[in-house]
């Protein structure tokens, strides 16, 4: 189980940062949630990993640690809103810049390298 | 008074709130009556919980009653309550200066600022480190929303760059507060510097990780080298009481950095002792130099003192990296200093870009000002505080910055770097003002005079300088008592402790 919960927090993690990367915001808006899903998950497990045990005292022979659980609360509330708040933004640069670019401006087109070839099918 | 100790965080969180409610709502003047009065109650209160901080120890909240280490408490000791008292003061100026009409450039100004003036104060006071995470986002997020404030086209640039990098900071620090807690089993920092005393081999590579990826995130906080990029643009674009407020942001990152990284991963950290210091040492030095070369390249005022703010960052960092009793004690004097001065420097640079029409703040030649007169005093001021020229503040804490490293292996690298960095400090702000003051055409001048609310602003940051010097021995009494008290973990970790969790804590 450990090891499967390991590479899912690593998978969504490179994911993450992979698509905040990127130079459009959409896809940097993408990646930060898929950061804070892996975020989320890792703090949950911080607690350790257990089968079949309740957050409560005197309910079963095993209990797991609560702390986690509200810790992940807090992070997935203050994720949420960031992540509102970021859309809003990147809607609102998309108005006021007229590309949807993080740096505001498209980057220069590359150079053909060849001469472009004209006509000739 | 028993519930002092929360005041700082409950005054502005109630304020902003009724700030939104039918009373105030929509009408900027009551608005402005409201905050200004808050922020006098709240440089009361602070000075209040300083005076107790300072004659009856450090003062524990325990919140709910629930005791430590498993509950959620403040601790006001002497560094965090004169903090908070230095963000109260700032706050005081930059609002002053935002009620002459700056708050009118978009709705809901005065109660932005005041969450924001709680997420810092609440970053400075909180004993937990989760908590430091949850302020981190309060203060965060009313950033946001005041850096866009005014609107533009440039602020928005900024604001995305500001926003991204901020999530992608608090995933991490996130992360690195996971792996803390996985390792040691604690939040509370008190506690987590007894746990990381007893770790194991295997268990330390772990908390080494998480304890140098929340070095990362403070790091971003504070603009150290590598990730300071994004602050001369965000700085700059800021409406200038956002600027002025923003001054003290980068402190709560080094002010986090001398919590956890001299409380918890100090000296006595055992296998994790110091791991900051060969990371921090290289970054800080880098961070001075590189905000040197930004102030001799700026284009206009605004972006100088950005980078002139880099360059306090800097100063501060390479003393944090000194990690000694004195040092410390000389970087919350410079912090005191550079905090007010930066943040007046920014207010006055908005007055000078105002008068000056088209040309703005850029150093280029233009009309006369208004008032060149009561401007170039006030800048006269100010620059000779953050150059660090005699008889101002400035220059009494690059002094006593120095005078911490004079028996240090790295006096070499210190001494000429701070030295250099002012003498390129001094010749850049110096052509700065001559071009803003006497490069003039005779195009006539202005009449956009400043608000006396703008002049009282400046001027209440700016009389911080000369009054830290003419109190400067008790001050720096006081700061010395502060690095005492943080340094000496019998007083800021076992005294924040049931005994019981002290003997326990070996059992781990």
């Amino acid at each position: 189980m450990e090891g499967l919960y390991a590479f899912c927090v690593g998978l969504l993690t490179a994911c993450g940062i992979f698509l905040a990367l990127r130079g459009r915001t959409f896809p940097v808006v993408v990646g930060l949630t898929l950061l804070s899903y892996a975020v989320n998950l890792f703090l949950f497990a911080s607690g350790r990993l257990k089968l079949n045990a309740a957050a409560v005292l005197g309910q079963s022979e095993q209990y797991s640690d609560p702390l986690p659980q509200a810790l992940v609360l807090t992070a997935i509330v203050i994720g949420f809103a960031m992540t509102a708040f970021v859309v809003i933004l990147a809607m609102r640069a998309r108005a006021d810049l007229g590309n949807d670019h993080v740096d505001g401006r498209l980057p220069e087109a590359p150079k053909p390298r060849l001469p472009r070839r004209t006509g000739g099918q | 008074m028993q519930h002092l100790a929360i005041l700082p965080i409950l005054i502005p969180l109630f304020t902003g709130a009724l700030l939104l409610l039918p009373p105030f709502k929509d009408i900027l003047n009551r608005q402005r009556g409201l905050a200004l009065v808050s922020v006098t109650a709240q440089i009361i209160f602070a000075a209040m919980l300083l005076m107790t901080a300072a004659t009856e120890g450090t003062q524990m909240y325990v919140l709910g009653d629930w005791q430590p280490p498993f509950g959620i408490v403040l601790v006001a000791d002497r560094l965090s309550t004169m903090l908070v008292l230095l963000t109260s003061v700032l706050c005081a100026g930059a609002l002053l200066y935002a009620c002459a009409g700056q708050d009118k450039g978009g709705q809901y100004f005065h109660p932005l600022f005041m969450f924001q003036v709680m997420g810092i104060n609440g970053a400075f006071l909180t004993g937990d480190i989760f908590n430091l995470f949850v302020f981190f986002e309060v203060l965060l997020i009313a950033s946001y929303a005041l850096l866009v404030h005014g609107g533009g086209k440039q602020k928005t640039q900024a604001a995305v760059h500001y926003v991204i990098l901020n999530l992608i900071g608090s995933s991490l620090f996130l992360f690195g507060l996971g792996i803390l807690y996985g390792t040691l089993g604690t939040l509370n920092i008190a506690d987590m510097a007894i746990q990381v005393r007893h770790l194991g081999e295997a268990e330390a590579i772990l908390a080494k990780a998480g304890g140098l990826l929340l070095l990362l995130v403070f790091g971003l906080k504070a603009a150290l080298l590598p990730l300071h990029f994004w602050l001369p643009r965000t700085y700059s674009s800021a409406s200038a009481p956002v600027a002025a407020l923003f001054a003290i942001m980068t402190k709560v990152g080094i002010y986090s950095i001398f919590r956890v990284h001299t409380l918890i991963f100090g000296e006595e950290a055992n296998l994790l002792a110091d791991i900051a210091l060969p990371w921090l040492w290289p970054m800080a030095m880098g961070t001075l130099a590189i905000g040197t070369l930004g102030v001799f390249a700026s284009p206009t005022l605004r972006v100088m003192t950005a980078n002139l703010v880099v360059i306090s960052a800097g100063t501060l960092l390479i003393a944090a990296a000194l990690q000694s009793e004195k040092a410390t004690s000389a970087a919350l004097y410079y912090m005191l200093h550079s905090t007010l001065v930066t943040g007046a420097l920014f207010l006055i640079a908005d007055l000078i870009s105002r008068q000056r029409g088209k040309a703005e703040d850029r150093f280029v030649k233009s009309r006369a000002m208004a008032q060149p007169k009561l401007l170039g005093f006030a800048f006269v001021i100010a620059a000779l505080a953050i150059i660090g020229l005699p008889p101002l503040s400035g220059f009494v804490g690059k002094v006593l910055i120095m005078r911490a490293a004079e028996s240090t292996a790295e006096i070499i690298w210190i001494w000429p770097l701070i030295l250099v960095s002012s003498l390129m400090g001094l010749v850049a702000i110096s052509r700065a003002g001559t071009t803003l003051f006497w490069r003039v055409t005779t195009a006539p001048s202005s009449d956009d005079k400043a608000h006396p609310f703008e002049i009282a602003g400046i001027a209440l940051l700016l009389a911080a300088s000369p009054l830290l010097v003419i109190f400067g021995g008790f001050v720096t009494e006081f700061t010395a008592d502060a690095a005492q008290q943080l340094h000496d973990l019998t007083q800021s970790v076992n005294a924040l402790l049931p005994e019981s969790t002290l003997h326990t804590g070996g059992d781990h």
